[in-house]
């Protein structure tokens, strides 16, 4: 296969520009406060393509939401201090002014927040909502921006979307509310779909339509798109790729059959064993992960998780003072671990896997 | 909605009625269980150095002399059907709502309140409108701006205008605007004399400046801490999510939230401002209901405390259903039944 | 005793107070500038007694303000000093005061009456002979019929509740409940009030009395046609004889008073009255503060009330000599004094209440009042001011200013109360200057060994239910009971009558008597009052005030004093005896 002139130049300025559609590298997010710094995300890389779904994974307070934030620019200024490269499609977030964000917000990256219903403001109709969304970077007329939203309404599923669209948000239920902002949210056709916790609020039954949704809409949009979760099972469906966060930083990465199949980190077991799997038969109860996870202002020297971890016992001593840099296992599988390949195999083999 | 406001209606005029009994019982039946007689009510009513013959005449014709309810009856017909005085050498019907005469003036207390209802609108309109300006525009700045410089003075002074009573600031103005510079009218112009709305605002300024400095102080506070609150709400993040400018994130998604339970209190203040804004009055000596309300008190006169009290309440419990109506409007959540 | 403006000092006024100080107030030189009749040059007390910056230039509009509405205009229904005052500018009564500076202004004088009262009948009948060719403002002449029927219909107290009673206590045969608007032929008064003719009235008394004049220049004997009386509603606009007829009336915010073409100068030689101004115009409802301010601005020309600024303003005044030369010191008819209760003992007896006299601090009883500013100290019951009064001394107040401990002790030994006693003192609640004079006294009378507990009650009954209600005075042993009296006029009969006499003494209360029972003092009181002559009458009235003082009923404590304010703006402006403010008859304006 040879390349043409063209692309080989153009993937030298992807290099400096960023290489995927969504590039972030060493993004750092610290909140100094009157305590201490709080350093919500220390240190993460990842890449995203269009079409392609990264999964975010991890408790709360993990850093996953001030991550997406940080992409969306959400963070007010002054509070956070950001550091690290941010690339959407070639133009770094972290740089551009705030005003470039604020127009590629909406526009090209969108986001869907977990309780709709304190998402979407009460005062307003949820036609309104999403006008409003459409004709901050289209310059169209109300009417031409209502039947937008219908039609955004119609095709997130929501019936008789020529009535719906003048109701309030609280006379929807709440899958409806989510369809509805998701309309919102694909209202401007968006690159990158960022879903924070999208069905965490939501009944069983409806957090599987919702994402069977997000997944046609992405086939439909050709969007890449991020779900953040502390579900590992919500993403085991969607994401191509998973990363698993732990106290601010990557503690896994891969795609999802190896998260799935052959997780590497002790954290990343934990998570496993804490969902309940509704494709294979139990053997015995879920295993919480023990202990909580820890303040981001002190954060634990060494490996962040070795309180927590039953493992950090075979690292003669390092886990409690190095910490483990991401490394890649073979084939892009990385992780953040002190555990010979040997010990996290026999762990995985003898300790884990029987119990999932 | 219709069946609710008739019910609200109801409870209105119930209400009404349930103040006058209390400001009645007040001004009767208190003095009476503590062993007054009628005679001894008249004898406020009355010139200096009369005699027993003349104070009873007098109670009689205040007819102080007949049971309680008799007399509360009385106020009451006159309410509803009117009422007929006799001046001496004739007799003047006072159609309904008839508030009763004074019983030192004899005059009729309703024309007097109503005379005076504009002044009174005058000066709680324009301060409102002024107050609700400055004081929600402080308060946005000082919330978005935290912290910072500007948000400690502007509290500062919010602070200040909490705490000053308005005869401390309304006579401090009075003496450095009007009688030191001579920029603004005297106290004691009657706005309404003016035909010129540049007059009548020229007069009104400073009692305007002055009672929305108190009120613009509050709800500046109150304000600030409402945008502190929405400003952290999911739908304000939602709204800088979908790339809507900064001030449309403020004022479209942030301060309409914060407004609402600042209209609550709006709508209440208004009322109760309505029913005379007592200290400004008094202390710019404009002729509202406020001053009516001083003047009624301190010459005991009670049809025109009754009257005046009545009229305030009725403008608070209007505010009340005002304030509820528009609530329902501007919150759809919230259901009229 | 006329009605004054309720002083309400309140924390508003503190308030002020504090306000004006911080500020340095308005500007401190008045506007309006010295030229008018003369160029006279202000400074203190300039028109106390005389006439300062005279002028008979008419022209203007004459500012006047009120805290407050007066009882009010209908001349048949008032019984303020400031009404009595201004009232002679839109009506005449028989008589008047002269408007005149000093002790002249206290003289009734003839007004509608073209002399004054001739008695007859040992001064139970008394008869006046009307001016010819005066008019109401409608051009109707003026007849003594009307001056019956406006008499007649200030007896009607349920009507018109406010005027004085004299004539309800006077006139022979009034029948109980008298209405005018019941009666309109006027046949209860046919026995009390004759008209002969239409120029011609007279008046019949059931009892003598003396200084009938006084009665006669009443407001309500300014004539009232019949036909135009509207009871309660003439107030609103009273049908004028006077040189001004009402213009606007507004009864929340005041009235005007216009020039009256139907006035003839030439029918009214001797009531003083000048009528300088072409308008004057009276605010009500002004914020006293507000109004000090104004006048001090030269944005108001006078302070209606006529009783002195605000507190606040006099301190203002007293500490800048060039405000202060535009004050004046007015004497009030008014004596603030404390009574001696002789039905609670030990002080029925005379020796005991002599020890009171002279164990008293009565510079502190002055500096109660604010001191010399306030009032000077008062010797005796009548003020000077009081036509044919006379000062003496007899317990040495001036010498011994601080009172005279050895002759205290040496009275309460001829009492039988060598150590002394305990007893009550009574003043009004909300009065924080009696409150003070029971603090002074306390400490006084605390060195000759009388223990004073101070009792204070409200205000509003303090003479209905309390210190005037003899029964529960004497219960309480409320033996010092602390007061303030002014006079209706300023002579013997309008001083003393209503306070010493011991028959005004009703049991039931409202007593303005608060306990002085000498049978001596009645006796010189039915003497007077039907001694038609006026230096042997004037003398009587003294006597009883001797008497009084000899058997140390009461306990003097100052002649009271208003501080007024005098913008530049007036001219021909003068405080005197009869009006014991600015007389605004006479008042006018600056012209430039």
């Amino acid at each position: 296969m040879t390349e043409p002139i063209e692309e080989v130049q153009d993937s030298v300025q992807r290099v400096a520009r960023g290489e995927a559609f969504l590039d972030v590298r060493d993004l750092k997010v610290h909140f100094p406060t009157d305590d201490g710094v709080v350093k919500s995300v220390d240190g993460i890389s990842f890449k995203l393509e269009r079409g392609k779904t990264l999964g975010i994974v991890g408790e709360s307070g993990s850093g996953k939401s001030v991550t997406s934030l940080s992409i969306m620019g959400l963070h007010p200024p002054g509070v956070a201090r950001i550091s690290g490269e941010i690339f959407l499609d070639g133009q770094d977030l972290v740089q551009a002014s705030r005003e470039e964000v604020r127009l590629l917000r909406g526009k090209r990256m969108a986001m869907i927040f977990q309780d709709p219903l304190s998402a979407m403001h009460p005062f307003y109709t949820v036609g309104h909502q999403i006008i409003e969304a459409y004709r901050v970077h289209n310059k169209v007329s109300k009417q031409v921006a209502k039947k937008h939203a219908i039609e955004m309404l119609d095709r997130v599923g929501i019936p008789q979307p020529d009535r719906r669209v003048d109701s309030y948000p609280h006379q929807f239920s709440g899958g409806m509310r989510q369809r509805a902002m998701i309309a919102m949210a694909l209202s401007c056709d968006p690159d990158l779909l960022i879903a924070d916790e999208p069905t965490t609020a939501l009944d069983v039954t409806v957090q599987a339509q919702i994402l069977d949704l997000i997944r046609d809409l992405q086939r439909e949009f050709n969007s890449a798109v991020i779900i953040i979760t502390h579900d590992l099972g919500v993403v085991a469906e969607l994401a191509d790729d998973i990363q698993v966060m732990y106290a601010g930083r990557a503690a896994e990465y891969g795609t999802a059959e190896e998260i799935f199949d052959e997780p590497q980190h002790p954290y990343t077991w934990g998570l496993l064993g804490s969902m309940p799997r509704i494709d294979r038969e139990r053997s015995e109860r879920l295993i919480p992960i023990k202990g909580t996870p820890p303040s981001l202002i002190n954060v634990p020297t060494g490996c962040a998780f070795n309180p927590r971890c039953n493992y950090a016992h075979l690292n003669g001593g390092a886990s409690e003072t190095d910490r483990p840099e991401l490394l890649d296992t073979g084939n892009g599988h990385m992780v953040a671990c002190h555990l010979s390949p040997q010990n996290r195999q026999q762990a995985w083999e003898t300790d884990i896997k029987p119990k999932l | 909605m219709l069946a609710y406001l008739i019910r609200r209606l109801i409870g209105a005029v119930v209400l009404l009625f349930i103040v006058t009994a209390v400001t009645f019982s007040i001004f009767f039946l208190v003095p009476r269980v503590g062993g007054a007689t009628a005679d001894d009510l008249a004898s406020r009513y009355v010139g200096r150095s009369v005699g027993k013959e003349q104070i009873h005449q007098t109670a009689e014709r205040l007819g102080f002399t007949d049971p309680l309810y008799v007399q509360y009856g009385r106020f009451v017909k006159g309410l509803v059907v009117g009422t007929d005085y006799n001046y001496g050498p004739s007799t003047e019907h006072c159609p309904p709502p008839c508030f009763g005469y004074s019983f030192l003036t004899q005059t009729p207390v309703w024309p007097d309140l109503v005379a005076r209802i504009p002044v009174t609108a005058s000066l709680a309109g324009g301060a409102a409108f002024i107050w609700l300006v400055t004081g929600v525009g402080t308060g946005v700045i000082s919330a978005l701006r935290r912290g910072s410089v500007l948000d400690r003075s502007l509290m500062s002074v919010a602070l200040a205008g909490v705490s000053l009573p308005i005869f401390f600031t309304g006579l401090l103005s009075l003496s450095i605007f009007s009688y030191g510079l001579g920029w603004t009218a005297q106290g004691g112009t009657n706005p309404l004399d003016e035909t010129n709305p540049i007059w009548w605002a020229y007069d009104l300024i400073l009692p305007w400046t002055t009672l929305a400095f108190l009120y613009a102080a509050a709800y500046a506070r109150l304000t600030r801490a409402g945008m502190l609150e929405t400003m952290n709400e999911d739908y304000v993040r939602t709204a800088r999510a979908k790339g809507l400018t900064e001030r449309d994130v403020v004022l479209r998604h942030g301060l309409r939230s914060a407004l609402t339970p600042i209209l609550t209190i709006f709508g209440l203040d208004l009322g109760l401002l309505m029913g005379g804004a007592i200290l400004t009055e008094t202390t710019f000596s404009l002729p509202g209901i406020g001053q009516y309300a001083v003047i009624a008190l301190r010459a005991n006169d009670l049809p025109k405390v009754l009257g005046v009290t009545l009229v305030a309440a009725f403008f608070i419990v209007l505010a009340n259903l005002i304030v509820d109506l528009l609530y329902a409007v501007v919150d759809p959540r919230v259901r009229i039944s | 005793m006329r009605w004054n403006r309720i002083t309400t000092v309140t924390a508003v006024s503190a308030a002020v107070a504090l306000s004006l100080v911080a500020c340095g107030g308005p500007k401190a030189t008045p506007g309006g500038g010295s030229s008018g009749g003369s160029s006279a040059k202000a400074e203190f007390n300039a028109a106390v007694g005389k006439n300062f910056n005279p002028s008979d230039k008419k022209g203007g509009t004459l500012r006047m303000a009120i805290t407050e509405q007066w009882d009010s205009t209908d001349p048949g229904d008032t019984y303020y000093g400031l009404s009595w005052n201004l009232v002679r500018n839109y009506v005449r009564p028989l008589m008047t005061f002269k408007a005149a500076p000093g002790a002249e202004g206290a003289k009734p004088v003839p007004d509608l009456a073209e002399a004054p009262g001739v008695p007859s009948d040992d001064a139970k009948t008394w008869t006046y002979k009307l001016r010819k060719g005066v008019k109401y403002e409608d051009g109707t002449p003026v007849t003594s019929k009307d001056v019956k029927y406006a008499v007649a219909r200030s007896l009607d107290k349920a009507t018109l509740p406010n005027g004085p009673t004299y004539f309800n206590d006077f006139l022979l045969d009034v029948p109980k409940g008298y209405s005018v608007y019941k009666d309109k032929s006027l046949a209860g008064v046919a026995k009390a009030i004759e008209t002969p003719d239409d120029q011609t009235i007279v008046f019949h008394l059931n009892k003598p009395f003396a200084s009938f004049d006084y009665f006669a220049q009443l407001p309500s004997t300014a004539p009232v046609p019949q036909a135009k009386d509207t009871g309660a509603k003439y107030k609103e606009h009273p049908i004028a004889t006077g040189p001004y007829k009402f213009g606007t009336y507004n009864p929340n915010s005041g009235f005007d008073l216009v020039r009256n073409d139907q006035y003839d100068a030439s029918t009214d030689p001797d009531s003083g009255r000048k009528a300088l101004p072409d308008k004057i115009t009276i605010a009500y409802n002004v914020e006293g503060t507000d109004i000090d301010n104004r006048l001090l601005a030269g944005d108001l020309d006078v302070d209606l009330a006529g009783t002195g600024v605000q507190p606040e303003t006099q301190a203002k005044i007293l500490a800048d000599p060039n405000l202060k030369a535009h004050a004046d010191n007015v004497p009030a008819p008014r004596l603030n004094w404390t009574v001696l209760n002789s039905q609670v003992p030990p002080l029925d007896n005379v020796h005991c209440r002599k020890a009171v006299l002279y164990a008293a601090d009565h510079e502190g009883y002055q500096r109660a009042y604010g001191g010399p500013i306030g009032g000077d100290i008062a010797t005796n019951l009548m003020p000077p001011g009081v036509t044919g009064a006379q000062s003496f001394d007899d317990y040495g107040f001036l010498t011994d200013k601080n009172g005279n401990v050895d002759k205290a002790k040496d009275e309460l030994k001829q009492c039988g109360q060598p150590n002394g006693f305990a007893i009550n003192i009574t003043y009004r609640t909300d009065r924080a200057k009696e409150k003070a004079v029971a603090e002074t006294l306390q400490q006084s009378l605390k060195r000759v060994g009388i223990n004073l507990t101070t009792k204070p009650y409200p205000t509003g009954d303090y003479t209905k239910l309390y210190a005037g209600k003899p029964d529960f005075a004497k219960a309480n042993r409320l033996g010092l009971i602390v007061y303030s009296w002014g006079a209706d006029w300023n002579d013997g009969f309008g001083f003393l009558s209503q306070i010493v006499d011991s028959r005004v003494i009703r049991d039931t209360g409202g007593n303005t008597n608060l306990g002085i029972r000498i049978p001596e003092v009645d006796k010189l009181i039915d003497q007077a009052m039907s001694t038609t002559d006026e230096a042997a009458r004037n003398k009587l009235w003294v006597d009883v005030d001797k008497k009084v003082m000899e058997q140390a009923a009461a306990l003097p404590g100052i002649w009271a004093k208003g501080l007024l304010y005098r913008p530049d703006t007036l001219a021909n402006v003068f405080s005197n005896d009869g009006q014991n403010m600015y007389d605004y008859a006479a008042i006018g304006l600056a012209q430039k």
